[in-house]
């Protein structure tokens, strides 16, 4: 199984290299719309990790892309002007580095939410990560070194099309072969019944850490492609709404289903896109649409075989 | 010394707000076991009821403040009553999760439902009560800050006393302690399940009124933060425990207020989840709560 993974990964990112070869044929607003799939991805895949293999529920991810973001993007700027020279002048071996630096101090936040996951579980830890999240948030628009409220302006832009489409590849390998390698049959005991898989000598709490920092460190990474291809970024972009935005796109798909995660990122950025021209009444559809979906079919669309994994 | 008092004072009429709002969290946590995420965005429509009703009542004096609290509130308690039955009912019996996103949906759906029916703009607040200061010893205290203080101590006490002494509020306490056993009794959980969403509702209404009037500016996403904070002071009391969730909400408005007198204003919606992190660490089971033993 893992040999044929890596061929799937080996073959993703060839076409992502393919297809940024051919970036200069598209045109700007589809290009924004790809690489903004593949963002979400990304987000949606590592979520994933957390509430749907793992089982837990987090609503701070966007908290974790805020300091990916953020540090990826004061790594390029601030700092840019330092480390390009040492990096022997080569911007997408600073972004590389940058995109590096950005997942792990989302992955150490991550450490710090799945600390006190350890006690926690269901509503109560969906409220902590919440918090989480809105404390990153709060302390971010106090910054004034990042901008405060006012945002951070004038990131370089590095992204393309290969970079955004290799991190979502790798992010769905690692977490595929995370969760399908025999360790990470703990993943999903885990999920499943806490208290059988502690009974059969499995250590809960660091399957639930290490998913949260799995998780938090592709978040991450994606929050630093993010700043360099929006250019710009605010704390308000990174609350609660965005955290929402990447569960949704999780829960569509299916918890714990990883081709309907992937297919229900890629499907509703599309959908935001064409749903525009409705403006106010997108995020009441949107938010029906949440309710309808957790009456009707709360094992996600995409899911026709029993779920494996998954909260319950 | 006047200084202290007076943020004690405001704190404690900012606490009381919370406690009203946490009050519908803990009362909803007692019988169904999730977090009734829409409860922030049924205090904003009660602002809202309220903003509406100003408009022809006659605002400015005692009746007319009451009379709109009152519509406001059961404004309120109709829809509680409106999304437990379209939204949360038929999901009975499902996992927790799958009724906590729920609720998160609902939650968006009132916010943008109230974009598009209010308008997005924050509005002024109409001054429904008779409006002046008091001062004893230099503590300013504002008629809107007594009208907190008075509606908050009569819901308590009617809350209370409903709780305590009424069959509807027995059958409550029943439920909560076990459902399947409750309803061989001879209890309608259904139907019991309605009251308490009535009720707490009722009361974010009424916290969503005091809370305009002291605040006077609403939006439809005003509910969002105070809807958070009041569930943290739920978590701090003890969740599911009623003279819990009152002691939580006043605590959590004085260490707000003193952060903020300390002079980390920019920080203090962070306080409440700083809070809420330190109490589920050290204390899981809240300040007045018990822990339950899991049982497999």
């Amino acid at each position: 199984m893992p040999a044929r993974a890596q061929w799937w990964l080996l073959a993703a990112l060839l076409v992502a290299a393919g297809f940024n070869a051919l970036t200069a044929q598209f045109n700007a607003y589809f290009l924004d719309v790809a690489l903004t799939c593949g963002i979400n991805v990304t987000l949606a895949v590592s979520l994933n990790l957390i509430n749907g293999y793992t089982g837990q529920f987090s609503l701070g991810h966007a908290g974790f892309m805020a300091v990916g973001a953020y540090t990826a993007a004061m790594l390029t700027t601030a700092a840019g002007g330092v480390l390009l020279p040492l990096l022997g002048g080569q911007p997408q071996l600073l972004f590389l580095a940058a995109l590096l630096a950005g997942g792990c101090a989302a992955a150490l936040a991550g450490l710090l939410v799945g600390a006190p996951s350890l006690r926690l579980k269901g509503d109560y830890l969906a409220i902590v990560t919440l918090g989480f999240g809105e404390i990153i948030r709060v302390i971010l628009q106090n910054i004034d070194a990042v901008g405060g409220s006012r945002g951070l302006i004038g990131i370089p832009d590095y992204a393309n099309l290969f970079a955004t489409f290799a991190l979502a590849a790798i992010a769905v390998y690692t977490v595929w072969a995370l969760v399908n390698s025999t360790y990470g049959r703990g993943f999903i005991a885990v999920a499943d019944d806490e208290i059988a898989a502690e009974a059969m000598g499995i250590h809960s709490t660091r399957y639930k850490i290490i998913a949260f920092v799995v998780g938090a460190f592709f978040a991450g990474v994606a929050g630093g492609v993010y700043a360099h291809f929006k250019q710009y970024i605010a704390p308000q972009g990174f609350g609660f709404d965005r955290s929402i935005e990447i569960v949704v796109m999780v829960i569509l798909g299916g918890m714990g289903n990883m081709p309907g995660v992937i297919l229900a990122a890629v499907l509703l950025t599309v959908l935001t896109e064409t749903l525009r021209q409705f403006g106010d009444y997108r995020m009441i559809v949107y938010s029906l649409l949440i309710i309808g979906l957790m009456i009707a079919r709360p094992q996600g669309l995409f899911s026709w075989r029993p779920r494996r994994g998954g909260a319950r | 010394m006047t200084e202290i008092l007076q943020q004690l004072l405001n704190g404690l009429s900012l606490g009381a707000i919370y406690a009203l709002i946490a009050l519908g969290y803990t009362m909803v946590y007692g019988v169904l076991r999730f977090i009734n995420f829409a409860h922030s965005d049924v205090f904003m429509v009660g602002a809202f009821a309220g903003y509406y009703l100003g408009h022809w009542l006659p605002t400015g004096t005692l009746g007319g403040g009451l009379l709109a609290l009152c519509g406001a509130m059961l404004a309120c308690a109709a829809l509680g009553v409106l999304i437990e039955r379209l939204a949360y009912r038929p999901l009975r019996g499902r996992s927790t999760l799958t009724v906590l996103i729920t609720a998160i949906g609902v939650s968006l759906l009132l916010q943008n439902l109230g974009q598009r029916v209010f308008g997005a703009n924050p509005r002024s607040f109409p001054q429904l009560f008779p409006r002046r200061d008091f001062q004893i010893d230099g503590v300013v205290v504002s008629s809107a800050q007594l009208a907190v203080f008075a509606v908050t101590l009569v819901l308590l006490f009617a809350l209370r006393y409903v709780v305590m002494r009424t069959r509807i509020g027995t059958a409550m306490r029943a439920l909560s302690f076990n459902p399947v056993a409750a309803s061989l009794v001879g209890i309608n959980n259904d139907f019991v399940i309605s009251c308490t969403f009535a009720l707490g509702s009722a009361l974010a209404g009424a916290g969503g009124i005091l809370y305009a009037l002291n605040y006077p500016s609403i939006d439809p996403l005003m509910g969002t933060l105070p809807g958070l904070k009041a569930f943290v002071a739920a978590v701090l009391g003890g969740i599911g425990n009623i003279p819990g969730a009152a002691a939580g909400g006043l605590l959590l408005g004085l260490v707000e207020t003193v952060v903020v007198a300390l002079g980390g204003s920019t920080y203090r919606d962070a306080v409440a989840f700083g809070v809420l992190i330190l109490i589920l660490l050290l204390r899981p089971g809240g300040l007045l709560g018990r822990l339950q033993a899991e049982k497999v």
